[in-house]
């Protein structure tokens, strides 16, 4: 390995390491606020990707039924919800959230898909249609299971993660897609050619991360939840909807989500399955990280990209052994600082 | 009776099974018998220790390379095979185990994901294993002559594992170790006050959930004849985990039910989807995430113990087995110093909860430390029993230092104590409630508890759990499960649970709150008969009347310090004290 190939392995690393790092950002954040160890984190990455490819093919992503049918659905339990009088929520706020708002952004999509040449355009519809499938998936599935024990919400969001990909590959099938490149740069310093690319995903990240170190620093909404992170009953008893915090939380995750998609779609092939391999990944950062520090989180998943990068160098077929294998002394470790017996107060 | 009739009926079928079914039916049959045994493993881990692994699919390729490997290339016999695989899954295990358990439970799961997903990519690139095409023309299994090479001789191996395996676990639950593995899953700082090492017992369940995932992949490779890694991945791993899940990981048949579900539910899709959508997908997996979801929306525990319950269950009465009693603890001369804080400091943050406390305990005394609420009595309390540790100062007991011992350390030295919030198993028996107090007592493990050689020490112990039960006045309630009692009847069982224990200082916080007069008074009385039994008890209480009328002397705690110490009539004119708990008048 000469210094050419280390710096560049380098600068891969660090590409996906920030990648990994969002992820394990979006994970800490879902698991402080409602408990859930969120599996399905990766499928936002997917749908985020493929959806941008497909709009970019001029076709209309399938992703659009999910959020439709999703809507209808968290409409229909909410309706039924104001009928047996268990909610005072006002029908008509979820019923546009939830129909009119979807619909909006298929409309959207359909029209972007017109426009092939108008990235900016796909980008935004992409967003659009990827971040309420967050709290659609909060609503529908864990809402009404919130005081279960962190085991069954597992299950559960495995249980999401396999509906989604079912899904993923219905509407974009087993062919992998990859975006078109954005307008390219390449930086020359010293022997190392830098892709425009590469910047773009180390920029965007580092800006998302500060946003949401502003979001949770300064915003009474980010302070609502760190709240509910650190103690449920009391965030309750001020006021603090455990439903409202749990959805925020769920939609910041899909945001994050969507960006990494876009981030990676024009690097790497996405297949409808690819995004669980990611989001492990930014679980392992973020387990390093002990799940609830985002600063050591980061560290963590940059880690991550490091030991992938330089193990599918020098051995390739075993970059994922490797990389996993990785989460046991860091396992140790943390074993070895812990000396007393913890109690979970489960119901 | 009617659950021993289902029981028998069960078996019954499954001993006609192959003579009846059709060839594809009996295949399928041994595959829900071989998840099924590997789901019983995540019955006892996940249903009723509370830890959950997704790497046990993992531990089944475990056991299928090794005899793969050992057997086509090193044409070992499958029966030395299957010690060499769980051997290998044993010292894997105890590994994976060791540094993944003493974290908390979200450790497990993602830990065992990436074990998973490392071990399938070694499965799957080593040029040993046969890399992704992997290996065949693994030999059958041959035993006395016979080769159990089709599918219906296979079917009585398979599922008489299972059935053995299941009966081992029953076994295994309804013993000491049994008792105690079920503190894991949320009454664990409990556990460990009455000696439990809850860290070692969760690697043993995890041990023995492994072993048995190998013991499964054993069965797989010699049946199939061929071992690839797909079946060993992640995806293999959660089908596991839902199978108990579904099935209800708190119940031993949940898993052959969960495995015999979702394997025919996975065929029926398999079938059924096809049909009605034109488009070939994935579509069963979107039907079975959806079905999964919803089930668990209506039903937390899964399936079987949602039936179970309406199935009556045959009453349990006391069967009177000649037993002797277990040996009881010299308790100190009366008047020994038994007990002595020097110093005591403890501060959470800013605040000092207890603050340079220091004062003596003799044998055979009743001592009460009273204070208004937010003294930092209970502190005290957890200090002593090695919950928290003291910033300062030192506790000696029974001539020990005892400050930085660990609970269950604590526990042998012959402390035990009751809880300001009750900590009972309330889906377990009073009785069984009662008999975990009494497990520094006995010694037999999890070994013995599955073969069934540890019935004369469990005999033993139980006898002293009904006595004990019998004596604080709940001995008509002994089979109810304890969270059917009232809160007053659940602070005694907690009292019967300490004096399993065969205390020489009992610890006892809050023991009169909820009782009624004349439960108080009943209380009261027992005490007093525990003093003269030689037993010295320190109370914590708010109920004044109960505390005048029954301590030797009183401790008086305020904002951390002690107050005032005393006789009770000393304390009654103590200014201080007046001051404290009425406020001063100025």
């Amino acid at each position: 390995m000469d210094l050419a190939i280390a710096l560049w392995l380098c600068q891969d690393a660090v590409t996906n390491g920030a990648i990994y790092a969002l992820i394990a950002l979006a994970l800490v954040v879902v698991f402080t606020v409602t408990r859930v160890i969120f599996v399905p984190q990766g499928e936002f990455i997917s749908y985020a990707a493929l959806s941008l490819a497909t709009l970019q093919s001029g076709k209309v992503p399938g992703t659009i039924y999910v959020l439709i049918g999703g809507g209808i659905l968290v409409a229909a339990l909410d309706t039924v919800a104001v009928l047996r009088r268990k909610s005072v929520q006002p029908l008509l706020g979820s019923l546009l959230a939830n129909i009119f708002l979807p619909v909006a952004i298929a409309a959207a999509a359909w029209w972007s898909a017109s426009r092939p040449n108008d990235l900016i355009l796909q980008i935004v519809v992409t967003l659009a249609i990827v971040t309420p499938l967050g709290p659609i998936l909060y609503r529908l599935a864990f809402q009404p299971l919130a005081d279960a024990s962190v085991l069954v919400l597992l299950i559960i969001a495995v249980a999401v993660h396999y509906v989604l990909t079912g899904f993923g590959l219905a509407f974009f099938g087993g062919e992998g897609l990859r975006a078109r490149m954005f307008p390219d740069l390449q930086f020359r310093i010293g022997i190392l050619n830098i892709s425009g690319q590469s910047i773009g995903v180390i920029i965007t990240s580092a800006l998302l991360m500060v946003l949401l170190a502003l979001i949770f620093g300064r915003t009474t909404y980010g302070k609502a939840l760190r709240a509910t992170a650190i103690n449920r009953i009391g965030a309750r008893l001020v006021g603090i909807s455990y439903e409202f915090s749990g959805r925020l939380s769920f939609a910041l995750a899909a945001l994050i989500g969507a960006v990494s998609g876009i981030l990676v779609s024009p690097i790497t092939t996405i297949y409808y399955d690819t995004g669980l391999m990611i989001s492990l990944k930014g679980f392992i950062g973020a387990i390093i990280g002990g799940m609830t520090s985002y600063a050591v989180a980061v560290i963590g998943s940059l880690m991550v990209g490091f030991l992938e990068s330089y193990a599918s160098f020098l051995a390739s077929s075993f970059k994922e052994s490797i990389v996993f294998t990785l989460i046991i002394p860091v396992l140790l470790w943390r074993s070895l600082m812990t000396r007393r017996v913890e109690e979970e107060d489960e119901s | 009776m009617m659950r021993r009739t289902l029981t028998l009926a069960a078996l019954a079928l499954l001993a006609v099974a192959p003579l009846v079914l059709a060839e594809y039916h009996v295949t399928l049959m041994n595959y829900i018998g071989l998840a099924g045994i590997v789901t019983l493993g995540l019955v006892l881990l996940t249903g009723v220790g509370g830890l959950t692994s997704f790497g046990q699919a993992a531990f089944v390729g475990l056991g299928a390379y090794t005899t793969a490997v050992l057997t086509t290339r090193y044409g070992v016999s499958p029966w030395l095979t299957l010690l060499a695989g769980l051997a290998l899954t044993f010292i894997v295990s105890l590994c994976l185990g060791f540094i993944t358990l003493r974290l908390s439970g979200h450790y497990l799961p993602l830990g065992t994901i990436a074990w998973g997903i490392a071990i399938y990519f070694v499965f799957g690139n080593l040029d040993l294993l046969g890399r992704y095409s992997g290996i065949a023309e693994i030999p059958p299994l041959t035993a006395f002559g016979w080769s159990l090479s089709n599918d219906r001789s296979f079917y009585y191996l398979i599922w008489a594992v299972a059935l053995l395996a299941l009966l081992v676990m029953r076994n295994l639950l309804d013993s000491r170790s049994g008792r105690a593995i079920r503190t894991l899953r949320n009454r664990s700082l409990m556990a460990e006050n009455f000696g439990v090492d809850t860290a070692r017992l969760k690697i043993i369940i995890f041990v023995y959930a492994a072993l048995l995932a190998a013991m499964s992949g054993w069965l797989y490779a010699h049946f199939l004849r061929f071992v690839s890694p797909q079946p060993f991945g992640l995806n293999s791993s959660i089908d596991y985990q839902f199978m108990a899940v579904i099935g209800g990981a708190t119940e031993l048949w949940g898993a052959m039910i969960g495995a015999a579900l979702l394997t025919l539910l996975k065929e029926w899709l398999k079938d059924l989807l096809p049909k009605v959508m034109e488009q070939s997908g994935n579509f069963e997996t979107i039907v079975f995430g959806l079905l999964v979801i919803a089930m668990l929306h209506r039903t937390r525990d899964g399936l079987v113990p949602y039936f179970v319950r309406l199935i009556p269950a045959a009453p349990r009465r006391l069967q009177s087995v000649k037993t002797r009693p277990l040996p009881q603890r010299a308790q100190p001369e009366r008047g020994e110093l038994i007990l002595q804080l020097k110093g005591v400091s403890k501060s959470f943050g800013a605040l000092a909860a207890v603050k340079d406390l220091s004062f003596d305990m003799r044998s055979g005394e009743i001592l009460g430390l009273i204070g208004p609420n937010g003294a930092g009595k209970s502190t005290v309390f957890d200090l002593m029993t090695g919950v928290l540790s003291a910033d300062n100062g030192e506790i000696h007991f029974c001539g020990a230092r005892i400050d930085d011992l660990t609970g269950r350390e604590i526990a042998r030295c012959g402390l035990a104590r009751t809880y300001q919030h009750v900590r009972l198993l309330p889906s377990m028996s009073v009785l069984d409630n009662a008999a975990i107090g009494a497990y520094l007592r006995g010694r037999e493990g999890v070994w013995s508890a599955s073969l069934r050689l540890d019935r004369a020490e469990e005999a033993r112990l139980r006898h002293e759990a009904v006595d004990q039960v019998g004596w604080v006045g709940l001995g008509g309630r002994l089979f109810d499960a304890a969270g059917t009692l009232p809160l007053g009847s659940q602070r005694m069982l907690e009292i019967a649970r300490a004096l399993c224990a065969d205390p020489r200082l009992l610890l006892l916080d809050e023991p009169a709150a909820g009782q009624r007069y004349q439960e108080k008074q009943a209380l009261a009385e027992l005490l007093r008969a525990l003093r003269q039994r030689g037993v010295s008890i320190l109370l914590v209480e708010h109920d004044m009347e109960f505390v005048m009328g029954l301590v030797d002397r009183i401790v008086v705690m305020n904002f951390g310090e002690k107050l005032a110490e005393g006789s009770p009539l000393e304390i009654r004119r103590n200014s201080a004290v007046v001051e404290a708990y009425l406020g001063s008048v100025t």
